[in-house]
């Protein structure tokens, strides 16, 4: 079937009379509306539309050579950051099977909580966690009732009172978790000068996250021949230059667990890099649900997008149109 | 089939009013249903893990449990 208004003729594919022009003017553009030149306006106006088919070879060839410069370039750069992290003397971490690895994976709850135990119980000695407050823990770890029972267990600097003296009293659940020492200095030391930092955000500052955590716990060994560590400093080859300021913190059976879980080294060690995982990104398992709605709720959008541009575009895309010069 | 479509057509889609109506509600239908199914499938990757799962656990949480029940 076709129809002419005017000087054009619409056609559908198949019965066009005119099938040889048409399919001239079909490869370009699909309309030539208000030209009214001869033949000749239908290859002009397929390369004024042209993709890269119609392309200048030295076009062509000029962006694939910038195409490979950039990524050669930037081969290089990830060559020589991973050749340069090659050179230190430090052990890197390994990867472990945590639960929370996979993409839609939340964090294990009850290790949080044996976490917090074991932070709370050891590491709190001598590490603050200044960005972490006891409300925090409610209905991650802790019910609020024990997260109030945790934070009254603690003495919290307040004041001044009336008579501007600073006094002590009981925390409650909108206290920060209170530091070991009143300053930096103090700190320092009381740790041959080795400042221990916050805990808050640490699996976030040190590459390997809460593999390195694991690791840096559970990785204090006798140093090899000919390395000597000086007084105050113990070997772990997993820290920078393997002399830390930090003595091996976990033992078996240094605490107890409220669950009765045994209490290895390594099951403490798991449980407060876990703890300090969530610290540092307390949002992970709400991360992971809306990246588990967001990617159903987007390929669904997509294909509805998808079907509707296809349905617009089908009678676009099968049309033909065709100039007929007047006779 | 068709029958049905107009009447759709008729009592809902033809006035805005009730065009509106329909989609503000349609959404929050919707919403429900789709939180419904995302959260469950969460909850089934994660079953034992998340603090709802182990919360009865403790000491005063299997309290309150015990008194809602
Ligand atoms: C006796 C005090 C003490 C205890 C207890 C302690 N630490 Fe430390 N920690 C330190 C000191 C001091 C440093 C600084 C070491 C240095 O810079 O040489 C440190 C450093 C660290 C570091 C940083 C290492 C790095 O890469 O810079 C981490 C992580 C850490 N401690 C985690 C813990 C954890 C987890 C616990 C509890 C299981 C814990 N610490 C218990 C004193 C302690």
């Amino acid at each position: 079937m076709h129809y002419t208004r005017g000087h054009i003729t619409f056609s559908r594919p198949g019965t066009c009379i005119i099938a040889k022009m048409a399919a001239v003017a079909c490869r370009g553009v699909r309309t030539v509306l208000g030209k009214s030149a001869g033949t000749s306006i239908l290859t002009h106006q397929s390369a004024k539309f042209s993709t890269l088919r119609e392309m200048a070879t030295a076009r062509k060839a000029v962006l694939a050579a910038m195409g490979v410069v950039g990524g050669g370039a930037a081969g290089l750069a990830y060559a020589l950051n991973q050749s340069v992290k090659a050179s230190d003397l430090e052990l890197h971490t390994v990867k472990f099977p945590w639960s929370h690895d996979g993409v839609f994976s939340s964090l294990d709850h009850a290790s949080i909580r044996r976490g917090y135990e074991v932070y709370k119980n050891v590491c709190a000695a001598c590490h603050s966690m200044k960005y972490i407050a006891f409300r925090n823990l409610v209905g991650v770890s802790h019910t609020e009732a024990e997260a109030k029972d945790e934070a009254m267990g603690v003495q919290i600097d307040d004041g001044p009172d009336d008579e501007g003296m600073m006094f002590k009293r009981p925390g409650k659940l909108s206290d920060y978790f209170p530091n070991p020492y009143p300053n930096d200095e103090a700190a320092r030391a009381a740790n041959n000068g080795a400042l221990p930092p916050d805990l808050s955000y640490i699996t976030s500052a040190r590459h390997g996250g809460e593999n390195y955590i694991f690791s840096l716990l559970t990785g204090y060994c006798d140093p090899p021949a000919g390395v000597t560590v000086r007084e105050g400093l113990y070997y772990n080859p997993y820290f920078v230059g393997g002399a830390i300021g930090m003595a091996q913190a976990l033992y078996n059976e240094v605490m107890e667990y409220s669950d009765g879980t045994p209490a290895t080294a390594s099951q403490m060690a798991k449980d407060v890099s876990v703890f300090l995982k969530w610290a540092a990104e307390p949002e992970h398992d709400d991360r992971k649900r809306m990246a588990l709605k967001a990617i159903m709720m987007f390929s669904m959008l997509f294909t509805i997008t998808y079907y509707i541009k296809r349905h617009k575009w089908a009678v676009l895309k099968s049309r033909k149109i065709a100039y007929k010069p007047p006779q | 089939m068709a029958g049905a479509i107009s009447r759709v057509y008729q009592n809902i889609f033809r006035r805005t009013s009730t065009f509106i109506l329909a989609a503000v509600g349609g959404a929050f239908m919707f919403e429900r249903g789709f939180d419904l199914l995302t959260e469950g499938i969460y909850d089934n990757i994660n079953q034992g893990k998340l603090w709802k799962h182990v919360k009865h656990r403790y000491g005063q949480a299997s309290l309150e449990d015990e008194e809602e029940e």
